[in-house]
């Protein structure tokens, strides 16, 4: 493969080793040794399945968005009004808030994807705002400002209960998603993953061979809703408050940093980035939001600086001129 | 019945003038820097931010008189300007529009988090001097005297950025570099100075903005988020580059929003991204953009 043309690591296949066991092991050791951490270990979980609904447009697709938080709000507050109006039953909520969220990427999709660079920048953000101010105004259901209270969450399987530590809520948080993660394993991998992965490097060779560009990034912006939904759902159904921050531009912020702190395009980007993320402002935040606030701004334009690679380049160009002598 | 709705009419659209004014100060240097220089500038409403916390700084701190106040916080943030553009922007205006995102982002969240630790989470207004305040009476509706002043002043920087911009030998210069930077430079134009020049001279209008704005937007951390997505849509509606569409976009959401709070205060906000919405879809370049 000519890697000056590609990245050589733009068309890495995943392949199964014994390390793909360590999430999952590292997960349930969380729940055994570390009670108190569990309320904590819910949220990482759930904007890990979050940030993998945007890794999926941002890192496979190369869709660059500033307005992902209007999925997992409408997941949230989806399965929010479920458990409310129609059935306390978690499971269904889940595919609700899929199946609605699904239907708000495939319809915003289908308008939004055909829009590139700076105009796609600015129209995510203001469909996310226009959602934000939706929610906010539409109070009779959606609580507005004060946020949706009261949903209560039947027992799972009708039998665990969720209790008040978060046991419940946490193993069926990381059994979600354990499949979402199987599920998105498979799509970047199949034919359909790599043919998004070639719209990411080069949008016009894809279209001269005949790939249907907007389809694939339509279909990819769909399936990010679902799961991003999905997510959303899980928060609902766990925290069991929705407030408006689940639809902010913030959100749609954090969710971007921690895509990239774990690496764009990455299969295990999202797991490294929520975890490194949440962890770190949940200490942070014990000690000052504000140094932690100025910290990760900080770290964000390091690693955009750092990534220029001139310094490194500039080393790499020294020491060639040395050894050329 | 008819004299009233006018007197309304009247105090709505004046009051929607002088915010859409402000949004035009504010929105200039982003359309600037996103539609010349094409970079997405996330921190823009941060430049704003320090702007107005530097005027208040001055005048509450230090003791500065208002008049004085208001041209030093545009100069200093010029300057903060000039510096964080040679420091930070200049390496990644040929990035990828991601790495734009996450790099001003990150510069919004350090501003924010500078403000804060240095102000405090409270929201500030500044202090207007005796004589800008006070109401002056016109067809029986009280017109704020402060507001009467800053139209003035920002029409005042509207005429003089049009003025700089048409009809001077610099104005000629950074059009020519803007249209074709290569050439640009193959006739002598130091284009990187010109642009650097360009964005300092846009956080400076921001910052204009920012402090003389703060009785409309008041001054707090989060300002340089939460206006951000207003400015967007100001530059966007009127179309990326054009100083002209960023100010009748401007004019029309300050009008629009200020007559939608009063008319229909339900749906709020809501109009307004509709309308940048709907306006992308059928224009992505904006009302006055010119295509990439």
């Amino acid at each position: 493969m000519n890697t000056s043309v590609l990245p050589g690591d733009s068309f890495n296949q995943h392949h199964w080793s014994i390390w793909d066991a360590l999430p999952w092991v590292l997960g349930l050791a969380v729940f055994y040794l570390f009670d108190g951490y569990l309320a904590l270990g819910t949220i990482v979980i759930i904007m890990i399945i979050a940030c993998m609904s945007l890794n999926l447009v941002l890192g496979y697709g190369g869709v660059e968005t500033l307005g992902h938080a209007a999925f997992f709000g409408i997941g949230a507050y989806v399965a929010g009004l479920w458990a409310i109006h129609v059935t306390p039953e978690p499971i269904t909520g889940l595919f609700a808030a899929a199946a609605v969220s699904a239907l708000f990427g495939l319809l915003s999709g289908y308008f939004l994807m055909r829009m590139r660079s700076l105009t796609l920048l600015m129209l995510t953000l203001a469909v996310g705002m226009a959602v934000y101010e939706f929610a906010n105004k539409w109070s009779s259901v959606t609580g507005g400002d004060d946020g949706l209270s009261g949903i209560s969450v039947a027992p799972l399987f009708g039998v665990f209960e969720f209790d008040l530590v978060g046991r419940t809520g946490y193993l069926y948080a990381l059994g979600v998603l354990f499949i979402v993660f199987l599920l998105f394993r498979a799509v970047v991998c199949s034919p359909f993953g790599l043919a998004l992965r070639g719209v990411r490097e080069n949008i016009w060779r894809m279209k001269l061979i005949g790939s249907p560009v907007t389809l694939r990034l339509v279909t990819a912006y769909t399936l990010a809703g679902a799961i991003a939904g999905l997510g959303g759902a899980l928060y609902a159904q766990t925290i069991q408050v929705v407030g408006l921050d689940s639809l902010s531009f913030e959100l749609s912020g954090n969710l971007l940093i921690m895509v990239v702190l774990g690496g764009v395009g990455r299969l295990y980007g999202p797991f490294v980035g929520a975890i490194i993320f949440l962890l770190v402002q949940d200490r942070a935040a014990a000690f000052s939001p504000q140094h932690w606030m100025f910290a990760i701004g900080i770290v964000l334009i390091l690693s955009v600086k750092l990534s220029e690679n001139t310094l490194i380049q500039k080393a790499g160009h020294g020491l060639k001129k040395w050894t050329m002598w | 019945m008819g004299f009233k709705l006018f007197q309304t009419i009247f105090a709505l659209l004046f009051n929607g003038i002088a915010y859409g004014m402000i949004l035009f100060i504010i929105s200039a240097g982003l359309s600037v820097t996103m539609g010349t220089m094409r970079v997405v500038n996330l921190a823009h409403c941060g430049f704003a931010m320090v702007g107005g916390y530097i005027a208040y700084a001055l005048m509450d701190r230090l003791g500065l008189s208002f008049s004085l106040a208001i041209p030093a916080a545009f100069v200093l943030t010029c300057l903060l300007g000039a510096v964080l553009e040679y420091l930070l922007y200049r390496g990644i205006y040929r990035q990828t529009e991601l790495k734009q995102v996450i790099m001003t982002l990150g510069l919004a969240l350090v501003m924010i988090a500078s403000v804060n630790l240095l102000f405090g989470a409270s929201v500030y207004n500044l202090n207007v001097p005796s004589t800008l305040s006070g109401n002056v009476e016109v067809f029986g509706v009280g017109l704020s005297v402060y507001r009467i002043f800053l139209i003035l002043v920002s029409s005042i920087v509207g005429l003089l950025i049009w003025y700089f911009v048409e009809r001077t030998y610099l104005g000629k210069k950074l059009k020519a570099a803007v249209d074709n930077p290569g050439m640009a430079r193959c006739v002598g134009i130091n284009v990187d100075v010109l642009f650097s020049g360009m964005f300092a001279v846009g956080c400076g209008l921001a910052a204009l903005g920012g402090a003389l704005g703060a009785e409309l937007m008041p001054l707090q951390p989060f300002y340089a988020l939460k206006y951000l997505v207003i400015a967007v849509i100001v530059v966007s509606i009127g179309g990326l580059g054009s100083i002209k569409g960023t100010l009748l976009a401007a004019l029309a959401l300050g009008v629009v929003d200020t007559f939608g709070t009063y008319f229909f205060s339900d749906i709020g906000a809501f109009l307004i991204y509709f309308i940048m919405i709907l306006v992308l879809f059928i224009r992505p370049q904006g009302l006055f953009g010119r295509r990439a």
